[in-house]
């Protein structure tokens, strides 16, 4: 058996461990609900076309403008099917529009002719997409990095915590260890994040949102790699961080630095993303640029070199760090007494190759 | 011979404490090595070390002449001193899992666990998770752990502490098995009893350092003053004055006592009868207990 196959079983156990675990199931569907209600709900909320009272003879232009008609005798009889909520609004003589205590635009605009209206930038984004485009990256990134970091290295504090790890490392090689656990943690989380894409775009599809479907495409095509080197950067840490320690309870002490690299760049971009500037910076930062540069190209301002080279850039750090993590984690995995320093377990490589 | 497992001076230290200093010694196939110490010996640490857990400062660890390896240590079998399988995962899932990671297809490796459970006496337990296990059924499930590739070699740190006697026995006919099978089998305790019962061979290690070693007969003989005991109907006060006689115990009628170097025993057993009936006239052997009392001092 060589390193590859150890690699493979190990991360198989894991992910079937995980696939068993009844809170990363329950927290998958939460997620998942909330996808779909994020997508399919305001749609439907806003009600589709309004049924309008009217007699015959004034139904047409209604009709016209794809309007739910609900033909009465005379506008007495139209008036009460508003007052009745047989009907959103009604159109009697004069011409007048009734309507309850919301002027209906839908009908007041099938009876009026507009002025033609020239945009002159077609392609900016509704002020409300705008907000939450970079509030839903920011906050997958943060989440998932977040939720399968701290799972990589609860998982190899309980096999510290176990002595297992004693046994293990007998077996087979260290990295093969660490290997098998990055790759199943990075194997969930991208499933986990396909998953709620594929039901967000079903709901987009769904909900006659293909505008923002197509808006979105590419800055979500993006979000790939640079998530996947995010994650890797960050789980990287989780997994240094958890090797130091022998008991869950100490993860609290050493992830600190880690809890950061996650939170200050979310902040960064949820509050910083009108800044042009800020935003430049940050799409480059290799710990922000994953939701900073997606939202770049959304928003149109970035310029696919940048991209190539963020991405770039991203890819060195997160292999700088694979190495440091996997160092230390070599270095502190079998130090079973206490605390191990960062510095230590640099230096120290117990196990034989 | 060649099925052996030999450490040839190895030191390893911790920081500025050296914990084994030269230690050399031999496991031989089909034989039960035990391995005793007091805390803070180094047993754990020798046993970390043939398992490639830790590293020796110097000095080597050779199975059949040839130094250990990452792919020769997956055919030996371990269990380490502080117990530990996953306690979320059923017994029969993670034994095969191990059996997997050391080196067997899936198919075997399941196949090898349903017998080892079956023989450990945990068929019964085999889908539940480990965590709900009794402690002496973990410590079976433990052993099954470390027995499912079939190893070559057999490394036990402390494998009967926590077992009820039922338990001790199941685990220790396993053991004897896999010696019977020709593989060499160390294992440490300091349950001295329990080692006089069961080990072939004995290491002694103390302070880093090996006091003793060897096969326990030949331990008994190179440690034996000539010791006899004496049970007469009378008194044996008497023995007190003889010449060459240093009483060890004296208990009315029985007597245990050492003879000093060259004087005859014969003499003695001529005299007890002439003052009346003898009991009892045997050499004591050391219980290993004294032994080790004797090369740890």
């Amino acid at each position: 058996m060589n390193a590859m196959q150890a690699t493979r079983l190990v991360a198989a156990r894991e992910i079937r461990v995980k696939l068993r675990d009844r809170t990363f199931l329950i927290s998958t569907v939460v997620f998942l609900l909330i996808a779909a209600a994020a997508t399919i709900l305001p749609p439907l909320l806003s009600g589709g076309p309004s049924t309008v009272a009217v007699t015959e003879a004034a139904a047409g232009p209604l009709r016209a403008a794809g309007l739910e008609v609900l033909t009465v005798a005379d506008d007495a009889a139209a008036e009460q099917a508003v007052r009745d909520g047989d009907a959103d609004a009604a159109v009697v003589a004069g011409p007048a529009v009734l309507a309850m205590n919301d002027a209906p635009n839908d009908v007041v605009a099938a009876l009026s002719t507009e002025p033609p209206v020239r945009l002159l930038n077609p392609d900016a984004v509704d002020p409300v997409v705008a907000f939450l485009v970079p509030f839903a990256f920011a906050f997958i990134f943060f989440l998932t990095s977040q939720t399968f970091g701290v799972q990589i290295a609860q998982s190899i504090i309980e096999e510290k915590q176990t002595r297992i790890v004693e046994i293990l490392v007998a077996a087979v090689p260290v990295r093969a260890l660490l290997a098998g656990k990055m790759i199943a943690g990075t194997i969930l989380a991208l499933g986990q994040i396909s998953l709620v894409a594929v039901v967000a775009v079903a709901g987009m599809a769904f909900g006659d949102n293909s505008a923002l479907l197509s808006l979105l495409g590419p800055a979500i095509g993006w979000f790939v790699p640079f998530f996947l080197l995010g994650f890797v950067l960050i789980a990287s840490m989780w997994a240094a961080a958890g090797a130091l320690v022998n008991r869950l309870e100490d993860i609290g002490g050493v992830s600190m630095p880690v809890q950061l690299a996650v939170m200050l760049p979310f902040f960064a971009v949820i509050f910083l993303n009108e800044n042009v500037t800020a935003m430049r910076v940050l799409s480059y930062l290799p710990f922000s640029s994953p939701t900073a540069m997606p939202l770049r190209l959304f928003n149109g301002d970035a310029a696919g070199w940048e991209l190539v080279a963020s991405l770039a850039l991203l890819l060195v750090t997160a292999v700088g760090f694979l190495f440091a993590g996997a160092r230390v984690y070599e270095g502190s995995l079998l130090r079973t007494n206490g605390r191990t320093s960062i510095r230590t377990a640099w230096r120290e490589r117990e196990t034989l190759g | 011979m060649t099925n052996v497992l030999r450490l040839d001076a190895v030191d390893r230290s911790f920081g500025d404490r050296q914990v084994l200093r030269n230690v050399s010694f031999d496991v031989v196939a089909g034989r039960m090595t035990g391995f005793v110490g007091g805390n803070g010996a180094g047993k754990t640490t020798t046993m970390r070390i043939i398992l490639g857990v830790l590293a020796a400062d110097a000095g080597q660890v050779t199975w059949q002449g040839t130094p250990l390896t990452r792919e020769v240590r997956r055919r030996f079998g371990y269990m380490p001193e502080e117990r530990g399988l996953y306690p979320k995962m059923s017994v029969r899932e993670q034994v095969t899992y191990l059996g997997q990671l050391h080196g067997l297809t899936a198919e075997a490796a399941r196949r090898a666990t349903d017998g080892l459970l079956e023989r450990v006496g945990l068929a019964e337990r085999g889908n539940d998770l480990l965590e709900t296990l009794s402690l002496g059924n973990q410590q079976r499930a433990q052993i099954a752990a470390a027995l499912v590739h079939d190893p070559e070699v057999l490394v036990l740190d402390e494998p009967f502490s926590g077992l009820d006697p039922l338990a001790v026995d199941t685990v220790v006919g396993v053991l004897r098995e896999r010696a019977a099978a020709g593989a060499p089998v160390l294992f440490s305790s300091h349950q001295l009893d329990v080692v006089e019962r069961l080990c072939d061979d004995l290491v002694i290690i103390a302070g880093g350092s090996i006091r003793a070693a060897g096969s326990r007969e030949e331990l008994r003989s190179a440690y034996t003053t000539p010791r006899f005991e004496l049970v007469v109907d009378g008194d044996a006060g008497w023995l007190r004055d003889q010449p060459g006689v240093t009483l060890v115990d004296l208990d009315g009628a029985r007597a245990v006592f050492d003879l000093a170097a060259g004087s005859d025993e014969q003499p003695l057993l001529h005299a007890a009868l002439r003052r009346g009936p003898v009991r009892a006239f045997r050499p004591v052997s050391p219980s290993l207990a004294e032994i080790f009392r004797e090369v740890t001092k």
